[in-house]
């Protein structure tokens, strides 16, 4: 298989980088004026906003600037891809937990409020 | 590869001839995935130590969403004419890719400026790395993605030369393909440094 045969579809168009780029721009523009206007009643909607916003975002780029799709490089891209978010979900979410717990259990006198330099 | 009926060794004794470049794109792949595992333990590091100011400033006192937005913008920007650049490309047009690289490589260098910019600020307002574990896990979540961007402008550059002593060959084809992934990818980055550390602490 030549470079050039696989080049083909993997440069996309014109019409694909322009939908990228205004689907990008929107889904930029909506959390930000958001949380620059003061966000939701519920800050617990806004937080779901936002991050719902990037993880529509980071799916648009991969479709119209990384061009991912089931079969280039005969799946072996999207297999490879998928094993990636696997560990980093896993990485993300059990070090918030863990870590989380260890806080709230382990650190209760930590008193935030006494500056470092008075400390012994 | 020639080779009678009857082989004399039943080892190859010869490597392998693969075409040139024809594993490139899975293995940058690769790489690439392997980068997103480290930015994702760098986004863990940041989630977990978020909260822990040292009594010391939090995001409400030291960021600028509008600087913030302007580097994002900075950056679309930058990835949409690398887009123009590969169609260019594509259509075997030298200059034109040239010019868009160009053009690609100012938005580059304006994100840094920008990014040196508030880096400064935060330290001259003694918001430095050392302040507290919230900043240093902010400025090392940030200041590797800076770092990504300042190596793909460097690449960029050398590229550029490249592809204006050698032209458009195949070679050049293949190293443009790669380092499009990898500005792409840094712009995917990009969305979860400004949602996760900008937008989550301004909230």
């Amino acid at each position: 298989m030549s470079a050039h045969t696989d080049n083909n579809h993997a440069h996309g168009s014109y019409r694909g980088y322009l939908t990228g780029f205004i689907l990008s721009a929107i889904l930029t523009a909506i959390p930000f004026g958001l949380v620059m206007t003061g966000g939701l009643d519920s800050r617990a909607l806004t937080v779901a906003v936002v991050v719902g916003c990037a993880l529509i975002q980071v799916l648009v780029h991969m479709v119209y600037f990384l061009h991912m799709n089931s079969h280039a490089e005969e799946g072996w891209t999207l297999l490879s891809t998928l094993f990636t978010v696997v560990i980093v979900v896993i990485m993300i979410a059990g070090s918030l937990w863990v870590m989380f717990h260890l806080n709230t259990n382990m650190m209760p006198q930590m008193n935030h409020d006494i500056p470092l330099e008075s400390l012994p | 590869m020639s080779m009678g009926t009857q082989p004399t060794t039943y080892w190859e004794t010869e490597p392998h001839h693969h075409q040139d470049g024809a594993s490139t794109g899975i293995g940058f792949w690769v790489y690439l995935m392997s980068d997103c595992l480290m930015f994702a333990v760098l986004f863990a590091t940041f989630g977990v130590l978020h909260g822990s100011y040292a009594a010391g400033p939090g995001p409400k006192d030291l960021f600028d969403l509008e600087l913030v937005a302007i580097n994002t913008a900075m950056l679309l920007f930058s990835s949409i004419t690398y887009g123009f650049a590969m169609l260019a490309m594509s259509q075997n047009r030298k200059a034109t890719t040239l010019r868009w690289l160009g053009v690609t490589l100012f938005f580059g260098l304006s994100f840094l400026a920008i990014e040196l910019y508030e880096f400064h600020h935060l330290i001259h307002l003694g918001a430095g790395p050392q302040r507290s574990a919230f900043l240093s896990a902010l400025f090392t979540l940030v200041g590797t993605h800076g770092l990504h961007v300042a190596f793909g402008c460097i690449w960029l550059v050398t590229l550029m030369v490249q592809v204006a002593r050698s032209g458009l060959i195949a070679a050049n084809q293949r190293r443009l393909m790669c380092l499009s992934l990898f500005w792409h990818f840094l712009d995917v980055i990009w969305i979860g440094v400004f949602t996760l550390v900008y937008l989550l602490g301004m909230i």
